[in-house]
């Protein structure tokens, strides 16, 4: 049973950030109906700038906050690369963000060089049905909860997020009413770029980070968001959670060696699941 | 209100427009009509800005505002959350006054807009503009698809918004003969030129128009 607690809360730390990286791919590709392989590296580079900065003797919040914002940089930097060009097919884009995934080692390993990164989180452990985990759990369960529910509402309840929504659902319209299509597109990659950049500084303190560890992010974040049909953040949370919680058990219980043949394997379900089912209808409004 | 002056639009080598000439005045009803390909919807495109000019110029006084051919809603979207988008150039959210010109959206304001039928459809593409607290609409297709009861009650629409808040209307219609009755002038545009324009009643009487918009044997 302790056992079982252990996991299970491991499980949701490392589902919470899958389901970040997750979101981020959702927010874009609801806006733009790009898939942005380049999501996973925004982590890597918010990681290694918060651990630089903090190494440099900035203070804890600052270090990550700022890791953050370089984040969102780095994503609106992908965006006018990918979407900056006016009419850029979304295939085109995705394989521009995959170029730019591979070209972001070179600048990682320049900067940072490759070896692998961490820095102490939220310190101190917490006891939870005779369980002791690093507090830092806490942060990154409570940080994801209250960007789901933003990103959320930001969808269902204001204008921006209607504006944001409505450029991939019907671009024409969007131009007849005057939102500028781009602009919105950069918009969602920032935002993009900015989730990547959160779920890299959370991760960092219960996981080492290499410069490529934005395969494993990706490949998370991808199967949490294909479970939202890339378009549903409260999905993706859900998703990002099982996965997470999966990879936790088979690790626990099974094979270490096996997280990303879990991922994988729940990715192909899931795809599976929706192919057999997807109106083709949704697939490229009209 | 719009004045379109040797206006010349290309789509990469192929030339839409052809130095075209066309005015609406101030509260005016303006009928454009013209086969399939003609050039119409590239015409209100390039005033609403979507589209670029390869040549001439277009000046508008006062806002324009688009209702686009084949609708073109959000679908994901309810009816109330279109309308507001259609606010969103003047920051304008208030949907209240559009369901007192549009009784007919009220019932649906919650409903996604993708399930509604066509006509309804177009009643919140017309409402959408409206949003934008226009001077001038450009209307791209009113009738298209939908049944001749539905486009009288749009038409009745369009009448009553001219004749109380003085909106003016750039017609385009596949239906001449509707057009020609609601409109007090108008423009035939034929491969991207105008081959003919003046009143209404003008253009009815013209051989060529009835002819080929009327189907009446000339
Ligand atoms: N985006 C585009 N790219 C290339 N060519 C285009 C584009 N849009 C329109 N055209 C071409 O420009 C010409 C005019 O098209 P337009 O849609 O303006 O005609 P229309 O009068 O509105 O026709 P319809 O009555 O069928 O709506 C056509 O030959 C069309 O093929
Ligand atoms: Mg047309």
């Amino acid at each position: 049973m302790r056992e079982f607690l252990q996991y299970l809360i491991t499980g949701v730390g490392s589902g919470c950030v899958f389901a970040l990286v997750g979101s981020g791919l959702v927010v874009v590709h609801r806006v733009t109906r790009v898939v942005n392989f380049a999501q996973g590296s925004f982590a890597v580079i918010a990681a290694m700038t918060a651990s630089t900065l903090l190494a440099s003797g900035l203070p804890h919040g600052l270090a990550e906050a700022s890791a953050v914002a370089v984040g969102a940089g780095a994503g609106l930097l992908v965006g006018l690369v990918a979407i900056g060009r006016p009419g850029t097919p979304p295939g085109a884009s995705l394989i521009i963000t995959l170029g730019l995934a591979v070209f972001a080692y070179a600048v990682e390993v320049l900067i940072w060089g490759d070896q692998p990164r961490s820095f102490a989180g939220v310190p101190g452990a917490v006891e939870f049905g005779g369980v002791r985990f690093q507090a830092h759990y806490l942060l990154i369960i409570g940080a994801t909860a209250v960007v789901f529910a933003g990103t959320a509402a930001l969808f269902a309840r204001t204008d921006i997020g209607r504006a944001l929504s409505a450029c991939a659902s019907n671009p024409y319209a969007a131009r007849v009413v005057g939102i500028d299509i781009v602009r919105m597109g950069l918009l969602s990659f920032g935002i993009g770029g900015a989730l990547g950049g959160l779920a890299g500084v959370l991760v960092t303190p219960i996981q080492l980070v290499t410069f490529d560890y934005d395969v494993t992010l990706i490949v998370g974040g991808f199967a949490a968001a294909v479970f939202g049909g890339l378009m549903r953040p409260l999905h993706t949370l859900v998703g990002g959670l099982l996965l997470g919680v999966a990879q936790s058990f088979v690790a626990g219980y099974g094979n270490a060696a096996y997280q990303m043949e879990v991922a994988l394997v729940l990715l192909l379900a899931v795809m599976m699941r929706q192919a057999a089912r997807a109106p083709a209808a949704e697939q490229e409004p009209a | 209100m719009i004045d379109v002056v040797d206006l010349t639009v290309r789509y990469g080598v192929a030339v839409a427009l052809h130095a075209v000439n066309l005015t609406v005045a101030e509260g005016e009803m303006v009928a454009l009509i013209g086969p399939n390909g003609a050039g119409k919807s590239t015409l209100v495109n390039t005033l609403s800005g979507i589209q670029r000019p390869a040549g001439g110029t277009v000046s508008i006084s006062g806002r324009l505002a688009h209702v686009p051919e084949g609708r073109q809603v959000f679908p994901d979207l309810t009816v109330d959350d279109n309308l507001r988008l259609g606010g969103w150039r003047i920051r304008n959210r208030d949907t209240g006054p559009i369901y007192e010109i549009l009784p007919g959206l009220t019932p649906l304001r919650r409903r996604r807009a993708g399930r509604l039928s066509g006509g309804e459809q177009q009643m919140v593409a017309v409402g959408r503009a409206l949003m934008a607290r226009p001077e001038v609409l450009a209307v791209d297709e009113l009738s298209l698809g939908l049944a001749p009861l539905v486009v009288a009650d749009l038409v009745r629409h369009l009448r009553e918004l001219n004749a109380d808040h003085g909106l003016a209307v750039l017609l385009i219609e596949q239906n001449a003969r509707l057009a020609l009755d609601l409109c007090s002038r108008g423009y035939v545009l034929e491969a991207g030129r105008v081959v003919a324009a003046g009143t209404a009643a003008e253009l009815a009487a013209s051989p060529r128009v009835a002819d080929a918009y009327l189907g009446v044997a000339g």
